[in-house]
């Protein structure tokens, strides 16, 4: 056993953030597993990147984990079937992030019978091990959807020497990943030493939230496993303060390296990945299961029944809200993921994707903005140090060299310079128009 | 719930429950002690000068907004802030009209005229101040002695020897809401605990007046306590659309103000500067906060 000063203080703090209230009250709640519903609508673009090509075809018999969709293209991710049953056509869905795209509809037989093909994986090498994260559909599942086995592959000079573990789970009412740290301690565990021992990592920093101690009890048991002889798995008490789990944001408390602008975390030597990305990954390598299932935080004021509930991929959001009591009358807003950074669905019967973590379904309206005051709290608030409110002021041009000055491509979009606005300014939306602003002008 | 109809926003979907108005209201409170000081003090010829200066201060927002057919923004208390800031920068013994007249050019010229709230480069009430000054210069500089009807036409200012007690309580002649040290002190302190300001800005101006006087061979306790020094840095400096935003601008302009101030208050041929000072270091803001913003996280120089 390690001596208890294995816990790691951060050892930066970016500036700006806010506080936000946690509403986190379905931590408590073991996952409820939701039954397969009549349909399923897998949509082919569930990841950064190419979409899938669909490998079936009507009238085809699927089963749980049976490969449906694919792609030739690098940085994609295949899709696999989440119910038994008959593919029963194609159609066109529209993604929460505007776009629209393919999906295969799958009627269920209500059997939820495996793929008789699948088997547990064993991984010996890092290219196996990168394979293997390919095969399993893995995508970042903290929200982004970047495949995870582009993040995992590296060009033969990159030297890798730390994997940042992200439980940080700072967005209110989410709470999917602290029940993924309850629920299946083992996996974590096991990820964490095999990619550790494959990868060459020369430590290991599992990070979490000091609002979640039995999620962080977990994740010191692992810090403290006998495997880690050398003391290399360190667990570190992140302070509960939004954006706390955005990569950039949790890379810098964990390292102090600064990841400069269109850079990814293996230019400056890290992994970072998201814990039930880990976890399901080695539970894909335990059973053979590819990623066709999600953990779903259904909360917020507006549902009937605020649960975790396991859910199959291509659920439709109807169909989740109905097996967690309903929306209550009252609700005007529902959304996929958090309150801070969450996408708004128009349409109920859009289907689960697998970086959906949430359904937030909330009473409130929306707020008049009046005008600026210039009081600099968005400046403060942005863990960027950009400026919105000078962002907003260029926009109404639109000056795209003013534009650029401010560095607007820099933003995140964590939603914290809207959040503290007391003028209720919409300035994360205005911010985003400005990197698309800047995106065209760069272009044309 | 076919066919329901939701509210379809960009995120985020949560707002902090912090308004333009909540935080108006607590400059008003954080206003107040001084006001009930300056009443006291002054009498009720000081609440009557306060009462018009708000009054028509509000109504002069209320109709700039009309004929410039916008939404009423009386409702964000801004104006009543800029009245009664206003009011506490006058003598008790000023005419009434003047003092409407100040609201009015506050209100009128420095603020709608440059597109209303959050747009004026300027500091409402002290630009009216200062146009009252040099409009009425003896009307203004007409003053109470404290609890009579006696006029000075001395402050601490102009010399003397007052106690600490005597800055602390504001008992000596001078504007309505600028004698009481103690009272402004403590609503400064209020402001800076909402986080409604920072202390960055009275700090560095307080602290560079006081410095600086004493490198002069003035009394830095005398430099800090009196005139409007204390109302002038916490209330005055620490406008938002007026002094910077980032960090290092609020040091350069809380420093920069300090300095005016002390050097019209030792080389001028006026003795107060706080009001000049700060109406200076207005103009400035734009460039301080273009030389001040800061490199975003994880910027590179650009490699050529």
């Amino acid at each position: 056993m390690k001596p208890m000063e294995a816990i790691l203080s951060p050892v930066a703090r970016t500036v700006g953030g806010v506080q936000l209230p946690h509403f986190k009250q379905t931590a408590e709640l073991e996952t409820a597993v939701m039954p397969p519903p009549e349909k399923v609508t897998l949509a082919m673009l569930q990841h950064i990147g190419a979409p899938c090509e669909p490998l079936v075809k009507v009238g085809d018999v699927v089963f749980v984990g049976t490969k449906i969709a694919d792609s030739p293209q690098r940085v994609c991710a295949p899709i696999h079937s989440s119910v038994s049953g008959t593919v029963t056509g194609f159609r066109e869905v529209l993604l929460p992030s505007g776009q629209t795209t393919n999906a295969i509809e799958i009627a269920s037989d209500g059997l939820m019978t495996p793929d008789p093909d699948l088997h547990p994986i064993q991984v010996e090498t890092e290219d196996e091990l990168v394979a293997a994260a390919r095969e399993c559909g893995l995508v970042g599942l903290g929200g982004a959807g970047f495949p995870t086995h582009i993040k995992l592959s590296r060009a033969p000079d990159v030297k890798l020497d730390t994997l940042i573990i992200n439980a940080a789970e700072c967005e209110p009412y989410i709470t999917a990943d602290y029940r993924e740290c309850l629920e299946h301690p083992d996996d974590i565990r096991e990820g964490v030493y095999l990619l550790k021992q494959l990868m060459g990592f020369e430590r290991v920093i599992l990070g979490i939230e000091d609002n979640k101690p039995k999620a962080f009890d977990v994740l010191k048991s692992i810090a403290t496993d006998e495997r880690d002889r050398k003391n290399e798995v360190h667990l570190m008490r992140l302070p509960s303060h939004y954006p706390q789990g955005a990569e950039k944001v949790i890379l810098y408390a964990a390292t102090g390296r600064k990841l400069p602008l269109g850079r990814l975390p293996a230019d400056v030597g890290c992994i970072v990945m998201n814990v039930t990305t880990l976890s399901v990954f080695a539970r894909y390598l335990r059973t053979g299961m590819p990623l066709v299932s999600k953990r779903l935080t259904v909360a917020g004021p507006g549902v009937g029944v605020a649960r975790n509930c396991m859910v199959p991929l291509g659920a439709s959001a109807q169909d989740v809200l109905a097996f967690c009591g309903g929306l209550r009358s009252k609700a005007t807003e529902v959304f996929w993921g958090g309150p801070m950074m969450g996408l708004d669905i128009a349409d109920l019967s859009a289907p689960v994707l697998k970086q959906n973590n949430a359904i937030v379904a909330l009473t409130g309206g929306w707020p008049e903005p009046s005008p600026c005051i210039r009081c600099g709290r968005c400046s403060a608030a942005c863990p960027m140090k950009l400026m919105p409110a000078a962002i907003e002021t260029a926009m109404k041009r639109p000056d795209a060299e003013k534009l650029r000055q401010l560095h607007a491509d820099y933003c995140i979009e964590c939603g914290c310079c809207s959040y503290i606005c007391p003028a209720k300014r919409p300035l994360t939306q205005t911010v985003r128009l400005a990197k698309s602003h800047l995106r065209r002008s760069q272009n044309a | 719930m076919p066919d329901r109809q939701f509210l379809v926003t960009s995120s985020p979907h949560l707002r902090h429950t912090d308004t333009t108005r909540g935080i108006m209201l607590d400059v008003i409170l954080a206003l107040c002690p001084a006001l009930v000081s300056g009443i006291f003090l002054f009498g009720w010829r000081a609440a009557l000068v306060v009462a018009v200066c708000i009054v028509s201060a509000v109504l002069a927002e209320w109709i700039c907004c009309k004929l410039r057919h916008r939404p009423s923004t009386i409702s964000d208390l801004s104006a009543v802030v800029t009245g009664l800031l206003l009011g506490l920068n006058l003598t008790s013994r000023l005419p009434l009209w003047m003092a409407a007249l100040g609201s009015v050019i506050a209100i009128v010229v420095v603020k709608q005229m440059f597109g209303g709230i959050g747009h004026n480069f300027a500091n409402p009430a002290i630009t009216a101040r200062i146009v009252l000054l040099v409009s009425f210069p003896t009307a203004m500089t007409t003053w109470a002695e404290p609890f009579s009807d006696a006029i000075s036409s001395a402050t601490p200012l102009a010399g003397g020897t007052y106690t600490l007690q005597q800055f602390l309580l504001g008992t000596h002649a001078g504007c309505i809401g600028e004698t009481s040290s103690l009272m402004l002190l403590i609503g400064g302190l209020y402001l800076c605990l909402r986080r409604v300001i920072s202390p960055i800005i009275p700090v560095c101006f307080i602290g560079s007046a006081a410095l600086l006087s004493w490198a002069f061979g003035m009394d830095p306790l005398t430099t800090v306590l009196s005139g409007g020094l204390l109302l002038g840095a916490i209330f005055m400096a620490t406008d938002y659309v007026t002094s910077p935003p980032t960090k290092w601008g609020k040091v350069i302009f809380g420093i920069g103000c300090g300095l005016i101030t002390i050097l019209i208050r030792r080389f001028g041929a006026s003795p107060e500067g706080v009001s000049y000072a700060i109406l200076l270091m207005n103009i400035l803001v734009p460039h301080i906060t273009r030389l001040t913003t800061p490199k975003p996280f994880g910027w590179e120089a650009p490699t050529a």
